[in-house]
């Protein structure tokens, strides 16, 4: 644990703050999905959002990615505050994510679901698509190049042309891992990356994940389960139970946080509810 | 021997006109989840501009056909703006009776233009009888055949190979990573409705030359449903299929089972065959198994 602790604090980490969470609140009628949360993501961290199960985090997720628009606070994403985003606003900026229950192309094969991920780099006009013509021929041959470059790196040669939805479970996570990674996003968003894994395929992804902050130095925010790979990939972390953040900081000062072990071990105090 | 094959081929080449319309019904439920109730009407509302251009105005079809297809994008776009944006994420059921509300919409903004009574539309397809040995067929069924044989070409392409195909199949697939990646999915319904308003106009040209434009063309164009639930509501080749099996079904019934019972078979006799057809597969010939959680 100490070793782990130690080569996470040598890489290399800016002080920038790519994304800012200000007292966020989600109600759904009167379901306070959100209560209130803060926190920051610098760039080029693994930033985790870790919680028991309804405490809020995919909610978290949506508000960041658009899909969902806090009822009040605000998200500062590089320095400009966001209103009422939609989902492809903010993919353009830059941010691009994947699904806790696998939001694939289930129809179409490997490599035409991580081209999609290519569509906002794409520059041709909807009818020299259309047509084929020479620009849109051009520019898709160099997104064919960049996505088999993507295939490779997350070994997925020996599949690129099955149809993804025959594929086994991991394999569809790290396909649509491929699909976020295509788009060349800033900051990546994963929801629950290993979850329904087996231990190597846990690790096989534990090494993806942090191959993408080394090499492509990406902005990584992570929701997971699995509090071993959380502690061990982990920059910082911030910790919600029921829409309210309880804790914030390193692997080691939150696994030490008393709040926090409440949260997850259920420990009631006097009078607590 | 001879007459069967007659009978048989001409069935088959009605029931590709059948698949037509189902074809328009499919693209848009596929990519949007909508089931378009308003199809038939759109088919009814270009055959009804392209003969009114023709006949009122005196229009060349080189001129109107063009014009039809570009009105048909605004509509898509309207359709779109003050139906589709509001009404999104909500129940289907919601978006079916909002196509309803479309269907007579168009109807009336049809009739407003160029009134309810009955026109030719005549583009030139030949109509002669040819023969093939000692059969009879009928030449404009051939071609219609063919027109549509090459739409379904340039569909499959457009779809399976650019890009723009690439991103209507994965809204088909899943909306919210559709959104994800940066597809805004506004423009992709129109483009959708657009494509199906095109076909709408193939298929209104061709129903308009066969039986001419009127309004009870919509009647006509409903025998797309029992060959959508044959085919299964996402599949492209399965409109195509369901609609020659309903197509030959029926002539078959007409000549050979029609006597029998007394005729008048062909109202009622597509939605038997489509029936049969799902107490074997529910969910048509080609459609996706749904598999619900429950």
């Amino acid at each position: 644990m100490a070793a782990q602790a130690a080569d996470v604090s040598s890489r290399a980490r800016t002080s920038e703050v790519i994304l800012k969470v200000e007292d966020v609140e989600l109600a759904f009628g009167g379901v306070r999905a959100l209560r209130g949360v803060g926190f920051e993501i610098r760039r080029g961290e693994i930033f985790s959002i870790i919680g028991p199960n309804g405490a809020g985090k995919s909610s978290m997720l949506n508000c960041i990615n658009g899909f969902y628009h806090p009822t009040s606070g605000t998200i500062t994403y590089k320095g400009q505050p966001r209103k009422r985003m939609r989902p492809y606003v903010t993919a353009s900026q830059g941010v691009a994510r994947t699904f806790q229950n696998i939001a694939l192309f289930k129809g179409m094969s490997t490599l035409d679901n991580i081209m999609t991920g290519r569509h906002l780099k794409t520059k041709a006009t909807l009818l020299e698509n259309a047509f084929w013509f020479g620009r849109a021929r051009k520019e898709e041959m160099e997104h064919r190049r960049f996505c088999e470059e993507i295939i490779d790196f997350l070994n997925l040669q020996h599949v690129r042309k099955t149809p993804v939805g025959t594929l086994p479970y991991g394999l569809q996570k790290r396909v649509e891992l491929g699909r976020a990674l295509a788009a060349e996003p800033e900051l990546l968003l994963l929801d629950e990356p290993m979850a329904g894994m087996n231990l190597e395929e846990k690790q096989d992804m534990a090494r993806f994940v942090l191959d993408v902050n080394d090499e492509f130095g990406m902005t990584i925010c992570l929701i997971e389960h699995d509090m071993g790979v959380v502690m061990d990939l982990s920059d910082r972390i911030v910790v919600l139970d029921h829409g309210e953040k309880i804790g914030e900081g390193t692997p080691d000062e939150v696994s030490k946080d008393p709040k926090v072990i409440e949260a997850y071990l259920g420990v009631q105090e006097e009078g607590d509810a | 021997m001879a007459f069967f094959i007659e009978v048989l081929v001409g069935g088959l080449l009605a029931g590709i006109m059948y698949s037509l319309v189902a074809l328009g019904f499919v693209l848009i439920f596929k990519a949007s989840g909508v089931f378009n109730f308003a199809q038939a009407a759109m088919v009814l509302f270009a055959a009804m501009f392209i003969a009114g251009m023709y006949g009122d105005w005196g229009v060349p079809f080189w001129i109107a056909i063009p014009a039809t297809i570009v009105l048909m994008i605004g509509v898509a776009w309207g359709i779109e703006r003050v139906v589709l944006r509001p009404l999104v994420n909500q129940e289907p059921i919601i978006m079916f009776m909002s196509t309803i509300g479309i269907f007579f919409a168009l109807i009336g903004i049809a009739e407003i233009f160029w009134g309810s009574r009955s026109r030719t539309l005549d583009v030139g397809i030949p109509s002669d009888p040819i023969f093939v040995g000692d059969m009879l067929f009928q030449m404009y069924d051939l071609i219609t055949a063919g027109i549509v044989a090459v739409l379904v070409v340039l569909l499959v392409i457009f779809s399976q190979k650019t890009r723009m195909g690439r991103v209507l199949r994965a809204v088909a697939d899943d909306h919210q990573a559709a959104q994800s990646v940066g597809i805004k999915l506004n423009t992709v319904w129109v483009v959708v409705w657009s494509i199906s308003g095109v076909v709408a106009v193939v298929a209104g040209i061709v129903w308009g030359g066969a039986l001419g434009v009127q309004p009870v063309m919509v009647d006509v164009a409903f025998k797309a449903l029992p060959v959508l639930l044959l085919g299964g509501l996402t599949s492209i080749p399965g409109a195509i299929i369901a609609g020659l099996i309903i197509g030959a079904g029926e002539a078959l019934a007409e000549v050979y089972l029609g006597p029998i019972i007394g005729g008048g078979i062909d109202n009622w006799f597509a939605y038997i065959i489509a029936m049969a057809f799902m107490v074997w597969r529910p969910e048509g010939l080609f459609g996706e198994k749904i598999i619900e959680r429950i």
